[in-house]
């Protein structure tokens, strides 16, 4: 299949024609007219987005979200690739359910999924999962976390940390310690005080953190900070990278806009793990990730079926969808604040993320040659977020009502088109929207 | 508008109506008199007085009668206005009831509702500034300050020194 | 107050006044033997518990009983309803059978504006406390209760100096006063170990202090708040012991006050724990006071929510 896309913006402002072929950029240039047309009208092409942090729900909660519905989702957020978090049921803790997730994927054909392995069996915190069968079954798993759980046990962290250097692997800590975080809803300051909902310390994700970084250090290995939310974990992760130690960290959308007040209302569509923090947080985060402390956006698309959050706020789960608005906040909080151009947010949300995980095909610059995994987004666009048009199968998105800039128009995976004028066009996936 | 009654009228009729309860009771010993709030209460302590140069002191107290309304449901809801039963109570006694205006009768009927959660007069009477007429219960006043007869659409404004700086009684035209 | 009592940030100083001036009201009225006043004839008033409280349920049951509403006890206790899902079910049922107000308790923080903010009924709602929250009721109760023992207070209460001791963290009523006490004017100081004091307490326009004696010398309300012995277990105090001697109201604490002090306790008391007998017994201590100004200020409230025309909620599904 050989596609020509006319009239593409590029970062630095050139009109082009794009042509692919055999799922690679064949050529760039202009007067392009081989196979079918697609005219792009000026707006920008930039790669494919590549998420490191995805909860697909399957197998095992497939009333939530499944493999095809989330990467449904996925493409109509502009992302190519996505990463999906282990704590299904059963977890992703051996090669089968990995290699089943893989599989899934690939037969949905809307993004590359790549499973992420569980790092203690069942997610359990004491035994170290078979990373080594993961890592070299057919899903070739380099992402491992117990993300939903801290791997707070400190010596099973070590040993989880040391033992991917094997393969090259990664392990991707959700940072919080379990005994400072019982029962905890919401951030600790102001506003759980005056909810009476029981806080959740900053101090309880940058022990964590602190911790790690110096683990990490001692046995020379990769570790990766899931969704930082605090000031004084961005500080952590800045001096740790001064002292060259080999820590990446990430940031979701949603932490990047929201704050704590918004539980004000008791609205578990708040409810989030880690929580919404304070306003002096989200500035940290801004900084930190237009300076490239933080090194990638994670979306931490967390699906949830309805009756899970329409009840009081402690019984409801914690979690957000975040797929299909992850760039269009992004836009909001970095783009239009002037804290980042277009090209760091392309390396914050495609580059990066895929040179941590190894995704080779991704994350490529769009150039002759590079892997057409593509997405072309309308930068001068608002739209207004309607929970009823996702294509994920939860509607739990905190976003609902709100006007956000810049929206994904065509997305391109490996030469093929999957989304067309904002809609999934392969045939027999998608069409829940 | 139209000023139907004026400063002086108004206290003629009710120094008329402290005669009138004086006679009708055969002095004063076992009257008790139970303003109904706002305005009635300043009304009862007008006839109070006057009541004290004809015959003597009589008690004087106050009765809400907002919990008894069969209204409540057709407005925001109302504070409540103070009730204070002299001490002497009301067992037994000729209570006269005093109020500003006696139209459908509704505030009469709640305030005999009222009355009968504190205790049981010999009888009760009613004074009123007052009578426009439209009844819609069984009611009638044993004292009547001026009979006004209006239109079902008009108003009847009582104002009275105490709250409103000057005394009058006026008609306003309906909308 | 609009439609419902959610927390005390739904009144005005003015407001919470009215009520404290209708509860004075009724009270005369309620003096000597009580017949029922007709003004909630027709209305249905749902108590519905998820935590036991007989004491808050039998005095929200009085209040509309005596107003004449017609009372449905809904008991759910929180064992028998794991997921919130419940909640609305039950919110549903309520609403099919035409409830006019819901008191609910509830041990989830929230619970109480979730159910009026959902969508699932259009009655008003009564917060009788919601985890560790608040529980607006027992503030209007006791600052009634004050006023009547302060009579000059009126509808200012500067210039009273009001300590709250005890479990300040979990306390829905410590919450309530403090935003009540201090929307009056009074100045309030919180008495307690570090540990039960909120991070947020910054923000709560009050003093604190962690010395009970230095604290409480000029105090005209000296307010005890009930402590959990399961708060030993969770270390937010090595013993029950170490607690009682630090800010426990023992008898020679109790005669240090100032002779027209007077001492408060929600209830239930653990005596011997934050209070000894003798304190909760002793002239000074205006518990029964607060359990019968409890009444009449329910009756104030469900009068001020349901004795005016009908809310017209629109109920989604």
């Amino acid at each position: 299949m050989e596609f020509t896309i006319k009239n593409a913006r590029m970062l630095d402002g050139a009109i082009v024609d794009v042509e692919i072929a055999n799922g690679l950029i064949k050529n760039i240039g202009s007067g392009l007219n081989n196979g079918e047309i697609l005219d792009a009208e000026k707006n920008l092409l930039i790669p494919g987005l590549v998420d490191l942090h995805t909860h697909l729900r399957e197998p095992g909660r497939e009333d939530s979200e499944t493999v095809a519905t989330g990467s449904a989702a996925a493409a109509k957020g502009g992302f190519t690739a996505i990463s999906a978090m282990a704590n299904t049921f059963p977890v992703a803790d051996t090669a089968g359910v990995v290699e089943q997730v893989y599989r899934l994927g690939k037969e949905a054909g809307l993004c590359d999924v790549f499973p992420i392995g569980a790092v203690t069996q069942g997610l359990n915190g004491n035994k170290l999962a078979e990373l080594g069968a993961m890592a070299n079954s057919k899903a070739q798993v380099r992402i491992f976390s117990d993300d939903g759980k801290c791997v707070s046990d400190p010596l099973l962290m070590r040993r989880a940390l040391e033992y991917v250097k094997t393969f090259n692997g990664i392990i991707a800590q959700h940072a919080q310690e379990p005994a400072l975080t019982v029962g905890s809803q919401m951030n600790e300051g102001i506003v759980s005080s005056k909810l009476g909902l029981a806080g959740w310390p900053a101090v309880a994700e940058e022990a964590i953190i602190a911790r790690d970084i110096l683990l990490a250090e001692h046995v020379g290995s990769r570790l990766h900070i899931c969704h930082l939310t605090t000031a004084g974990g961005v500080d952590l992760v800045r001096f740790a990278k001064a002292r060259g130690i080999q820590v990446t960290a990430e940031v979701t959308p949603h932490h990047l806009l929201l704050t704590d007040d918004l539980v004000s209302n008791y609205d578990p569509v708040f409810k989030v793990n880690p929580p919404l923090r304070t306003q002096s947080d989200v500035i940290a985060l801004r900084k930190g990730l237009a300076d490239g402390t933080i090194d990638i956006v994670g979306t931490d698309h967390a699906p949830h079926p309805t009756e899970d959050k329409d009840c009081e706020w402690q019984s409801a789960a914690f979690g957000m969808v975040g797929l299909e608005t992850a760039l269009s906040v992004v836009v909001k909080s970095m783009i239009d604040t002037k804290l980042m151009d277009w090209q760091t947010l392309v390396n914050r949300m495609s580059i990066a993320p895929a040179k941590i995980a190894g995704y080779s095909k991704h994350g490529q610059d769009v150039a002759k040659g590079s892997s057409a995994n593509l997405t072309i987004v309308d930068t001068s666009a608002n739209w207004i977020v309607d929970r009823n048009t996702l294509a994920s199968k939860s509607k739990n998105t905190p976003f609902q009502g709100m006007t956000l800039p810049a929206q994904v128009l065509h997305t391109f995976l490996n030469g093929e088109l999957v989304l067309r004028d904002s809609k999934i066009i392969k045939s027999g996936i998608g069409g829940s929207n | 508008m139209a000023t139907v009654l004026d400063a002086g009228e108004i206290g003629r009729a009710l120094k008329r109506i402290a005669h009138e309860i004086n006679e009708h009771n055969h002095g004063i010993e076992n009257v008790v008199l139970l303003g109904i709030p706002t305005r009635g209460a300043f009304l009862g302590n007008r006839i109070a007085t006057f009541l004290g140069e004809i015959a003597g002191s009589v008690p004087v107290g106050t009765l809400d009668i907002t919990l008894h309304r069969d209204d409540l449901r057709l407005r925001p809801p109302r504070p409540l206005l103070p009730t204070n039963i002299p001490t002497s109570g009301i067992e037994g006694k000729d209570v006269v009831l005093v109020d500003d205006v006696l139209f459908s009768g509704r505030t009469i009927r709640a305030a005999l509702d009222a009355l009968g959660e504190i205790g049981r007069p010999r009888s009760v009477q009613l004074a009123v500034l007052v009578d426009r007429g439209h009844r819609e219960l069984p009611i009638r006043a044993d004292y009547v300050g001026k009979n006004i007869p209006t239109s079902a659409s008009e108003s009847v404004r009582v104002h009275l020194s105490e709250i409103d700086g000057e005394d009058s009684v006026e008609i306003l035209a309906g909308a | 107050m609009d439609k419902h009592l959610l927390s005390i940030n739904d009144l005005s100083a003015d407001e919470a006044i009215q009520i404290l001036n209708t509860a004075s009201e009724l009270s005369k009225i309620s003096d000597g033997p009580m017949k029922k006043l007709p003004t909630l004839r027709g209305r249905t008033v749902v108590n519905l518990f998820f935590e036991d409280s007989t004491r808050t349920r039998i005095s929200f049951e009085s209040a509309a009983k005596r107003l004449s509403a017609d009372v449905i006890n809904f008991s759910a206790k929180d064992s028998s309803v794991s997921k919130g899902e419940s909640l609305k079910d039950t919110a549903q049922t309520l609403q099919a059978m035409g409830a006019d107000a819901v008191v609910i308790r509830h041990g989830a923080s929230g619970a109480a504006q979730r159910l009026a903010d959902s969508g699932w009924i259009s009655a008003s709602v009564i917060n009788a406390g919601d985890g560790t929250h608040e529980h607006p009721t027992q503030a209007l109760l006791d600052a009634y209760t004050i006023r009547s023992k302060f009579p000059d207070l009126k509808s200012d209460f500067s210039g009273l100096k009001v300590a709250i001791v005890g479990d300040i963290l979990h306390s829905r009523v410590a919450r309530s006063n403090v935003l009540l006490l201090t929307k009056l004017g009074a100045k309030v100081t919180l008495i307690a170990p570090p540990t039960l004091i909120p991070v947020g307490v910054v923000d709560w326009n009050v003093d604190v202090s962690y010395d009970f004696d230095s604290a409480v010398k000029d105090v005209d309300v000296l307010m005890m708040l009930r402590v959990q012995s399961e708060r030993m277990a969770d270390s937010f105090f090595p013993s029950e012991r170490e607690y009682s001697r630090g800010y426990g109201l023992d008898i020679a604490r109790l005669n240090s006050l100032k002779e027209s002090a007077i001492v408060m306790h929600p209830g239930p008391m653990n005596r011997g724990l934050e209070i000894s007998a003798e304190s909760a017994d002793s002239h000074k201590s205006v518990v029964l006071a607060q359990v019968s100004n409890g009444v009449l200020i329910r009756m104030a409230v469900l009068y001020q929510l349901l004795g005016g025309a009908a809310f017209t909620g629109e109920v989604s599904a």
